[in-house]
Order: C-alpha cells, then structure tokens, then sequence
C-alpha cells in the first residue's frame, strides 16, 4: 500500500473526461482531491492524494500519463525561506491547512512541509514573496 | 528620579541596565514599578512594518559633462527631480513605467519604491535613465548608465510619517474580497488585518511623548537615525482608554542615512491589489525618568485595544470610524450600550489567533512582525549594552 500526492495537470480535451471515476473503477485506488482547478488558459490542474496497492498506483500513474495528462510529485513543490520571510504572519490566514502557522509566543512562522497542498495561495499574499515553487 | 545624562554616564561606565519593552512587562509585575524603576534604566521599544510614508533622497556624483536632472528613473521608477541638479527623492510606493497595475485585478505589483531601496542598500547595480534640457552650467541632455549606492554622494532615508501610535483593525462588510493596504480583506467579516506591535511599539510604550521628540536618536533599519518631527498625520486628540489611543493617533517623521542601513531591516513589499510599499524597522529605547515612565513602558497587549473599521465602504468613502461607535444597541437595562456587538478588539486576542465580532469567530492577520520588532529592541538593548549607542535628550516636544 502506498500514498503519493500528485499534480495533474491536463489539456482542456480532457476537462470532461471521467478520469477519477476510472481511476476508482478501474485500477482501484482510494484518493482524496486536495484541490482542483481550472486556468485562465483553460487547463485543469487537479492535486490529489491516491492511495492503493503499489501495482495498481503505477498501472493507474501509466493510464493517466498515456492520456497526455502531466505528472508532477507534490513533494517540496513550495518552498518556504526563512531568510527571506518577515514573520507578519499575513499568510498564515490564508493558508487552508495550517502548513503556515504562528509558533506562540513568539510569533515566529512555521513551515510544515507536510501539510502544505500546494494551493499556491501563499505566494501572492507574501509581500516579499518568501514562498516559492520549486522549479 | 533619573536624567538623560545619568543613564549615558551608567552607558559609559558599564552599568547600565537595558531592558526590551516585553521583558518589562514581567519585571514590574515581579518587583513593582518603584523597584523596578530604580534599577532599570532604558526600555527599548521597535517595529517592524510596512510603511508607505518613507523615501529616500540621493544625490548622484555628477558625470562629466554635468548634467541638471529634469527627469530620472533607476530600474524603470521614476524619481523626483524637481530639486537642483542632482538631489533626486525616491518614494517608497512608486511603481515602475508600464508597470501592469490593476488592470488585470488584482495586480502582483511586484516591484516599486520600496524594493529599489531594498536593491540600493544591498548593494545591487541599478540601471540609471535620466534626460536633461541642457544649460550653461550643465550641458550634458542624457545619460544612461549603471549605479550603485556607492555612485551617489549621498543617500538620506527620509520619512514623512512612519511609527503610527495605534492602527485600525480592518474588516470587509461586503460580500466580496476586497485588495487593501491591509493585505487581502475576505467578505461578510471573514477576517480582521491588523498592524501594530502592540506592548514593543515604540508610540505605545510613551503614549504622551514624554522623552521620544525632535532629536530622538533611534534604530533606523539598522543604522542610526533621528526623529526630527511629528509625523504627517499625527494626532494627538483621539480617544483614549487607561491613556493608550485607540485608533491611529502620533506618528514619528525620521531619516537617517542610508548607506549605514542593512538590508534585513529594510524590505521591498508587494501587496496584492494595491501596490508596492517598504517594510522599515524602527527601534526607540525609552529612558526610564521615573515610576510613571515605567509604568507605560510595561503595558501589556491586553491593554492596547484598537478600532474595528470597515475597509469595504468606511474607510474608502472616507466615513471611518469605529464600528463599535456605529452599531450601538440596546443593553439588558434598556439603554443603548454601544458597541455591543463591534467591541472593540485588543491586541491580546489578535495575536490569539482570532477575535469574537458580532458573535462571530474572526481570524486575525497581521501586518507588523512581532517576532522581528523583539530582534531589533534586542539589537538596540545590545547596542547601549556595549556603549555604541547613547540616549538623547529630545530638543523639543512634539
Ligand atoms: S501552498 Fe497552500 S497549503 Fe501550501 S503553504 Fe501555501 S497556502 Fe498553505
Ligand atoms: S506572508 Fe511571507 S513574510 Fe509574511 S509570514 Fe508569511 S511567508 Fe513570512
């Protein structure tokens, strides 16, 4: 059994296609939607959670990379630098899972890489943009 | 009773005793403020916040031929020129020729003013565009070329009006976000931004301005810099409670040089829908005379209270008030309470992660950094500590 988060990113071709549902259906895998999205340019980019046995993760991974679907691992997408962050705390709101949170009381941020979505809200709430996607 | 020229003489001999405005707190409660005013001498107080209010002015070496600037942009921003020939000023919250604004709503303003001081004093090369009408004296019509700090003969940080006293915690009545200087604003209530350093703010720990006046040296973003005036803004005649305001009240006008600044105390920031601004840090020490002296420098976050205000219509149709002055309504005795349901909120419970409005459980935002206001009141306590820094007697009220 493994859990692996992940962003998809695919065509607009594909916005109407039962993708979740053969993914449950057919490969057998448990997933949660962290978020999804469609952009301005009409390309939808879906971050989820899948879980199931190794088999079927990698048979599920191929039948959506064979759809023209991109793959990215979620792992260390945002990077936070301290260097960089003021600790105002502005982000810490915006955040929806806490993975940006005040220590108290010092009132010192904190990054739980672990909990982090990708959301990518944080990065243009930032004043001095200390949120940053991995490239 | 201590005087200025006491606590500098205990400065040079070693003994003096430094404090920063959060340790106070503990130390009055613990000793009582007769005690503890007899054995410590300075509080020190800082901040660390946006404030647009601030710019710089430069004076860049002449080239030769010589030129008189009539127009000038480092890095695309467009400074002000209308000085003699070189003396140019720099505005925090400028933005840059082109820049997008808002037209695609909200905008990132990712660059301004305040970044360009930030670049200037780490030292980075900025490209220099400025065009003359050519005179007698100063023929030369154009010049193009790269700078650095080090290219201007001097470089002054001047700010109108940084330091508020106290600020308005903002909120959003409508029904859709809205994009303020106070960060992003969510709708029907959904946040409350707020910026103050509360009990380390340097205003709040000498409500009146009994010892911080003109002359006033202070931390200025890492350097030395003085005080030399009330700020823009400033008002004294607001409303008090236990002698603190409760809304934004005095304001400090400062400068300071700015090749002896640090880039870490001074931050280009960008706030999403409304524009570019800079984030300065600022810290006070406060002589501690006497009792009284130490009494105010011991307030507590919980006793620093501030205005809710409505930053959807209020503020900007320049109705602001205090929505616990706005929403009066009727106590269990029959009389009008006011504010019964906008209380209005302390900095205890903003920094506690949410307050209580209207029945509702409103998430707090912050603005200022209370954890980079507490490094730089310890720098300034170092600074006296190791005898860099002495205290000055203020030459005139303000
Ligand atoms: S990307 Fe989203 S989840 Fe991650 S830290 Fe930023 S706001 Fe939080
Ligand atoms: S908004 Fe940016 S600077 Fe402010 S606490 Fe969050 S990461 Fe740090």
């Amino acid at each position: 059994m493994i859990s692996r988060k992940i962003i998809l990113t695919f065509p607009q071709a594909l916005l109407d296609k039962p993708i979740v549902y053969k993914l449950i259906k057919d490969y057998n895998l448990i997933f949660n939607i962290l978020q999804a999205k469609i952009t301005p340019d009409e390309e939808g980019i879906m971050i989820l959670e899948i879980k199931g046995a190794s088999r079927d993760y990698n048979a599920g991974i191929s039948y959506l990379k064979n759809l023209g679907i991109d793959i990215r691992p979620l792992d260390q997408k945002i990077i936070w630098n301290e260097r960089k962050c003021t600790h105002c705390g502005l982000c810490v709101d915006i955040c929806p899972t806490q993975a940006l949170s005040f220590k108290r009381p010092q009132m010192k941020i904190e990054f739980d890489k672990r909990k982090c979505i990708a959301c990518e809200l944080c990065l243009r709430i930032c004043p001095v943009k200390a949120i940053e996607i991995q490239q | 009773m201590k005087t200025i020229s006491e606590i500098n003489k205990k400065i040079k001999q070693g003994k003096v005793v430094v404090v920063n405005a959060e340790e106070i707190i503990d130390i009055v409660e613990q000793k009582g403020s007769k005690k503890a005013a007899e054995e410590i001498d300075v509080v020190t107080t800082a901040t660390f916040a946006p404030m647009c209010s601030s710019g710089a002015f430069l004076n860049l070496k002449q080239p030769k031929p010589k030129i008189k600037i009539q127009k000038v942009w480092l890095n695309d921003i467009e400074l002000y020129a209308g000085l003699a020939a070189a003396d140019l000023y720099l505005g925090a919250s400028q933005l840059p020729e082109g820049d997008p604004l808002n037209k695609i709503y909200p905008g990132e303003f990712r660059y301004g003013g305040g970044h360009l001081i930030e670049d200037l004093v780490t030292g980075k090369e900025i490209t220099l565009r400025a065009t003359g009408y050519g005179t007698d004296c100063y023929p030369r019509r154009e010049l193009n070329q790269k700078v650095k700090l080090k290219d201007f003969n001097d470089a002054i940080l001047v700010n109108p009006r940084n330091c508020y006293q106290n600020y308005n915690a903002a909120v959003n009545l409508s029904s859709k976000t809205i994009y303020t200087y106070m960060g992003v604003l969510k709708p029907n209530l959904g946040n409350i931004a707020y910026c103050s350093a509360g009990q380390l703010s340097p205003l709040l720990n000498d409500p009146f301005c009994r010892t911080i006046g003109i002359g006033t040296r202070i931390f200025l973003a890492g350097g030395i810099g003085y005080v030399f005036g009330a700020g823009t803004q400033s008002n004294a005649n607001v409303k008090r409670k236990k002698e603190v305001p409760v809304s934004p009240s005095l304001t400090l006008r400062v400068n300071g040089d700015l090749k002896q600044m640090n880039k870490k105390w001074l931050r280009g920031a960008s706030f999403v829908g409304y524009g570019a601004t800079l984030i300065v840090g600022i810290g006070i020490p406060i002589p501690i005379l006497d009792e009284k002296m130490i009494k105010c420098t011991a307030i507590k976050d919980k006793d620093i209270y501030t205005q809710v205000v409505d930053y959807s219509r209020d503020y900007p149709y320049g109705e602001e008030k205090s929505l616990a002055e706005v929403h009066p309504v009727k106590s269990a005795k029959g009389g009008i309470r006011r504010g019964g349901l906008f209380n209005r909120v302390n900095y205890k419970q903003l920094k506690n992660d949410s307050v209580v409005i209207a029945d509702k459980k409103v998430p707090a935002v912050s603005l200022s950094s209370y954890y980079k206001a507490k490094e730089i009141a310890n720098i300034l306590k170092n600074w006296i500590e190791e005898k860099k820094f002495f205290l000055t007697e203020a030459v005139e009220k303000i």
